[in-house]
């Protein structure tokens, strides 16, 4: 690993500057971790006296449990619609900022502040918006003749968080499509001006390709995001209803261990996200080292 | 601006405009419901211009509080709010210079194994080891209490990485013109590191203190005494109190009293936000 030519030669010094992050880690990060993975084995009996270890059993009987699998399935439909909802209008947004000069700072001031707001915040906004009495959103969906209510209809509540996470995540993907599109070469815009490519034609064809590095980054971000920032939008808004259709993984952990306190079976799960984390982080970082290359 | 296109310039305005609707429009809402008294929100439709409570409103949220849901006064909300978002931003980028500058500027046996044990934080959210995390705290006995709240989310592996970086492109003859002048580590870091960093840190502490303030599952978690709820996790008690309807009015003024914090920081720091977001992330 890379380190300075020079170096102070201190033996005890450097171990001193490490202790307090290591101490948090290893105390909060590292050791409960490995107490989750200790517990994904075994089972604790209802009063907590004993537990035993059952192998791969809380993992087996996960999988084969339908309510598992149908998290499993609405977390997926979650971050792909919440990923290529704000991706998409987010993409749109930057393109039209950086057409402009000046008043695209205004625009841009306008258009980052939500990332400041918590997700249990946003939630509570747009609960607000699609209240089945009093909202605006169902008044208005009623005079088009649909009847909204996300407490009774699930699907109605899966766009409802979706809507939600997908507008916090917008000035996130906006600053940084504005970043990636900022670092595309102006000469290549005006040379494919100049052999008559129209705007739409030069954005497919040069600008879109050019900035894939940062489209594919913010794909593994927004999954991630979706996946594990967005409790506080189900807990604010749906909280899992109706029937499960909105309890995506994280919100699944906390229900089973914290309120239900399933202890072996959450642990299992939180094991699970692990992996997905880990992947992500792993996938995230093969891409930092080799960018997509023109 | 490769050609002029005036009907494209005015679509380009018109999609910026409907953004900018769209991401203020769930605001605005908010903030007119928190001007109206109770009464507007029997039934029908919520109201769309400001009413005429918005004192009367927002001073008894920040005074009194909802005592029905158990709901401490704004004002400690936010105070806790505060002490815990300025804590982790602090801690987190006093730990990651100190640690950052062992790994750059020394050889130590370990050093590796160091590095990894902080990287790995970088995969080990809170949210997927919140039972045993919350068992930790539970024996050290730090439930209700600000080392709770905080130090669980203090270790940082994106701040590690970001003064790491910025470390390693500082030139070394600056580090070993302090040597020769006879400064010692300690030195060097406070005279010469420090200074450099300053945006760093300054652009980080932007992006953390957001983190910090926006923290919701593990608040409410670790907390069941209302002297120590933060504003966005006592929100949400405000919003379920009971089996009545919320007290929309009300709800929502708390809605942007939290809100605002971060996002006037956001607004006028904009350039350290975005540096400090891109910068983390790379």
């Amino acid at each position: 690993m890379q380190s300075k030519r020079t170096i102070f030669p201190n033996k005890l010094l450097p171990y001193l500057l490490l202790a307090p992050q290591l101490a948090v880690t290893l105390i909060f990060f590292i050791w409960p971790a490995i107490q989750a993975l200790k517990s994904s084995f075994e089972r604790e009996d209802p009063f907590g006296f004993r537990t035993t270890f059952i192998w791969f059993d809380n993992y087996r009987r996960i999988f084969a449990d339908p309510n598992y699998l149908s998290s499993l399935g609405r977390t997926a439909i979650f971050a792909i619609s919440v990923t290529l909802l704000s991706m998409a209008l987010s993409l749109l947004l930057a393109v039209a900022v950086n057409r402009l000069l000046r008043s695209g700072k205004v625009y841009t001031t306008l258009l980052v502040w939500p990332y400041a707001v918590a997700p249990v915040v946003v939630g509570i906004l747009w609960w607000f918006i699609f209240n089945p009495s009093i909202g605006i959103a169902p008044y208005i969906l009623r005079g088009m003749g649909i009847n909204w209510n996300h407490r009774i209809d699930g699907n109605q509540a899966m766009i409802l968080i979706v809507i939600a996470a997908a507008w916090k995540q917008i000035s996130y993907n906006f600053l940084f499509f504005v970043a990636g599109l900022q670092s595309v070469p102006q000469s290549l815009n005006e040379a494919a001006a100049i052999d008559g490519a129209g705007p739409f034609k030069r954005f497919w064809t040069i600008v879109f390709p050019l900035i894939s590095p940062t489209t594919f980054f913010l794909l593994i971000i927004n999954i991630n995001y979706a996946m594990f920032d967005t409790f506080g939008i189900v807990d604010a808004t749906t909280m899992g209803g109706p029937a499960q259709a909105t309890n995506i993984l994280v919100y699944k952990v906390y229900t089973d261990g914290v309120l239900n306190l399933n202890i072996g079976s959450s642990a299992a799960q939180s094991v699970i996200l692990m992996l997905i984390v880990i992947a992500l982080t792993v996938v995230q970082f093969r891409f930092v080292e080799r960018k997509v290359q023109y | 601006m490769v050609e002029n296109r005036p009907f494209l310039t005015f679509l380009t305005h018109l999609v910026l405009i409907a953004g900018v609707v769209i991401v203020v429009f769930p605001v605005y809402l908010a903030f007119i419901a928190s001007t109206h008294g109770p009464g507007e929100f029997v039934s029908g439709l919520v109201p769309l211009l400001p009413g005429s409570h918005m004192i009367e409103n927002y001073s008894m949220i920040w005074n009194e509080g909802l005592s029905s849901s158990g709901a401490p006064p704004i004002w400690v909300m936010m105070l806790n709010s505060l002490v815990m978002a300025v804590a982790i931003a602090v801690g987190k980028i006093v730990i990651s210079l100190l640690s950052a500058y062992a790994i750059v500027y020394f050889k130590f046996p370990l050093r590796l194994l160091a590095f990894w044990i902080i990287f790995i934080t970088l995969m080990l959210p809170v949210e997927v080891r919140i039972i045993p995390t919350f068992k930790v705290v539970a024996d050290l006995g730090m439930l209700n209490s600000y080392q709770g709240l905080i130090l669980p989310l203090i270790a940082s592996a994106t701040a590690t990485f970001l003064f790491r970086q910025f470390f390693l492109t500082i030139p070394d003859e600056l580090m070993e013109a302090a040597r020769v002048d006879g400064a010692g580590p300690l030195k060097f870091f406070r005279d010469i590191l420090l200074p450099l960093s300053r945006t760093n840190i300054a652009a980080l502490f932007v992006i953390l203190f957001i983190y910090g303030w926006v923290q919701y599952m593990w608040p409410l978690l670790v907390t069941n005494d209302s002297r120590y709820y933060t504003i966005v996790m006592g929100i949400k008690r405000l919003a379920a109190s009971a089996d009545a309807e919320p007290l929309w009015h009300l709800v929502m003024a708390a809605v942007i009293l939290a809100m605002l914090p971060p996002v006037l920081v956001v607004i006028f720091m904009q350039r350290l936000f975005v540096k400090g977001l891109v910068e983390t992330e790379k």
